[in-house]
């Protein structure tokens, strides 16, 4: 039973944390139809910009907020190599993501991993520490919850706004928001800016959380954050209440789940790359059956 | 709009209306020695335009026919932007727009597509694709995207087509018929002020019982909104019932044209014959 609880609070926690990343790869992949590649090197770069900011002495929220900022600068560089410069959108992310190996490497003075051990971070200081002090290893998942939530409720409330709605249009028909006297362009480049302050965000608060950054953490993110979307969507997408972005939170719970038991299991790590591919594989596939059917059930509605 | 927009148009009207004393002769359109190549330089090298003139006046209906390959479509296209113009002007209401971006240009032309699935968002609801353009004029703020004072508008607006859109406010776009969706393009496009509506044979792809609808729609519109505005269409039906001008367009030019008094004249056989013969004189000259 321990073991049990153990494990449910290591996976909502990381789901939680992770789940950052799900919304916003949500953004990029759902609602703009960008394959967004860049994740894989932003997500390390939260996490090593934190750990090198903390280690400067940074208060940790505003840590967090930062490397939201760095993300959003990465996401940049993908959005204007894409729009401005016409190279495609998945060699765009490859090239971010290239380039933001070195740039991490410069961000934690050649370090593989950069331990902060012991220092400030959201999850020992302040509310994290008051969580922790009354619920244990449970207020970590707490804190984590509400970061998540957080950014949950602010991008869905940004979604609904005026930006937001021609955001969603430009991902729709980018055709219609030219029509309506905008350059789709930009919200492209405004909505890979979003996504990948989130994934920086995510990292940042994975790195506060296990006390280290590691420069190679980012490899499998874009295909770990992309199989919890539409894992999502094909389990939860047709409950009308549920919001998209929380269906992103609640497929990386269930992926988490997924490699966390198989781990228990006894698979040895080398393998877990290989079945986070498997997962997506399989994810892609529940979710392309899923939307035949909705297809066939529209069409037969129309008949 | 603008209020400097506005102030703008002012000062066209009142010069235009002191110089000639009429609005009726007042352009909303002019091409100015169009030139325009494709494929510049290759074997496919063909010169579509050259020297091609045009204009259209305020608040009128033009019907455009021709064979494909007449250049219609391209004339639209370089109208909106949507491809580079080689030489010449184009003027909106006196204003030089050759080189303004699409984007910018779509603040006064609207324009409704062959297919029905490029005039709205299929993933928004028709309150969001409805909201999304209303806001056309203003900033894309942070503000609430549906301003719920708005919804009763929409609704009265929705329900003047006479489908019951009016009561599928949160239905997705994307899961309407087509001629559904090509009657909300219509009234997506003319619900701000634009200063020229362009049909791009809008109603091609739709079902002769959807197509008589939309065009009656598009007709009702037009003649409430006062729009200029410019129809390409195969259908000589409706270029012969519809509008107050017809221009038969072949090889970049337009070959052949009727309006008022006369076009009330013409008829599908004269539209066919003219077909005809020209492409006999095609086959002479090949």
């Amino acid at each position: 039973m321990d073991i049990f609880l153990n494990l449910l609070s290591v996976i909502l926690r990381e789901g939680f944390i992770y789940g950052i990343m799900a919304i916003g790869v949500y953004i990029t992949y759902k609602v703009l139809d960008f394959p967004d590649l860049s994740v894989d090197g932003t997500f390390p770069l939260g996490g090593c910009a934190s750990a090198a900011l903390i280690t400067l002495g940074v208060n940790p929220i505003i840590a967090c907020v930062i490397c939201f900022g760095a993300g959003a600068l990465a996401g940049l560089v993908t959005g204007i190599l894409h729009v401005k410069l016409k190279i495609t959108d998945l060699l765009s992310g490859i090239l971010v993501m290239t380039a933001l190996y070195s740039v991490n490497m410069l961000v934690t003075s050649k370090k593989a991993v950069l331990s902060i051990f012991n220092m400030n971070t959201i999850f020992n200081t302040g509310l994290g520490k008051l969580l922790y002090d009354i619920f244990g290893q449970w207020g970590w998942v707490i804190m984590a919850a509400i970061v998540c939530i957080i950014v949950k409720i602010l991008v869905d409330i940004y979604l609904s706004t005026k930006s937001g709605l021609l955001l969603r249009g430009a991902g729709s028909n980018s055709l219609f928001v030219t029509s309506l006297g905008r350059d789709p362009g930009n919200m492209k480049i405004l909505g890979l800016m979003l996504g990948n302050g989130l994934t920086a965000l995510s990292g940042a608060v994975l790195t506060q959380q296990k006390e280290s950054a590691d420069v190679s953490s980012g490899t499998g993110m874009v295909v770990m954050a992309l199989a919890a979307v539409i894992l999502g969507e094909a389990l939860f997408g047709k409950v009308s209440f549920i919001r998209a972005t929380t269906t992103a939170v609640l497929g990386m719970m269930i992926y988490r789940t997924g490699l966390t038991v198989a781990m228990q299991m006894g698979l040895d790590t080398i393998y877990l790359k290989a079945l986070m591919s498997g997962l997506f594989i399989i994810a892609l596939l529940v979710g392309r059956e899923n939307k035949k059917r909705q297809n066939n059930s529209v069409l037969r509605s129309r008949l | 709009m603008d209020s400097l927009d506005n102030k703008k148009d002012i000062n066209i009207e009142e010069k235009t209306d002191k110089k000639i004393g009429n609005k009726i002769n007042k352009k909303t359109v002019e091409f100015s020695h169009i030139y325009k190549t494709f494929n510049p330089g290759t074997v496919n090298e063909q010169d579509l335009f050259t020297d091609f003139n045009l204009s259209l006046k305020e608040d009128s209906f033009n019907s455009v026919v021709g064979s494909n390959g007449s250049g219609k479509t391209t004339m639209l296209n370089l109208l909106c932007g949507s491809i580079p113009i080689d030489s010449g002007d184009i003027l909106i209401d006196g204003k030089n727009i050759t080189k303004m971006k699409e984007h910018r240009r779509s603040r006064f032309i609207g324009r409704v597509y062959q297919d029905p699935a490029m005039g709205t968002c299929p993933g928004l609801t028709i309150l969001e694709n409805m909201s999304l353009s209303d806001n056309k004029e203003r900033k894309y703020t942070l503000a609430p995207g549906i301003d719920k004072k708005r919804v009763d508008y929409f609704r009265d607006e929705l329900s003047l087509l006479g489908m019951g859109l009016e009561d599928k406010l949160q239905v997705k776009v994307g899961t309407l018929s087509g001629g559904q969706r090509q009657a909300l393009s219509l009234l997506i496009a003319t619900m701000s002020p634009i200063k020229l509506l362009i049909l791009d044979e809008h109603t091609a792809a739709l079902d002769p019982k959807s197509s008589e609808l939309v065009m009656d729609l598009t007709q009702r519109v037009i003649s409430e909104k006062h729009i200029t505005t410019i129809m390409v269409t195969h259908n000589l039906k409706f270029a012969v019932s519809y509008g107050d001008r017809l221009l038969m367009m072949h090889r970049g030019d337009v070959v052949f044209e009727a309006s008022g008094e006369d076009k009330n004249n013409v008829s599908i056989k004269d539209l066919t014959d003219r077909f005809d013969e020209i492409s006999i004189e095609d086959g002479n000259t090949l």
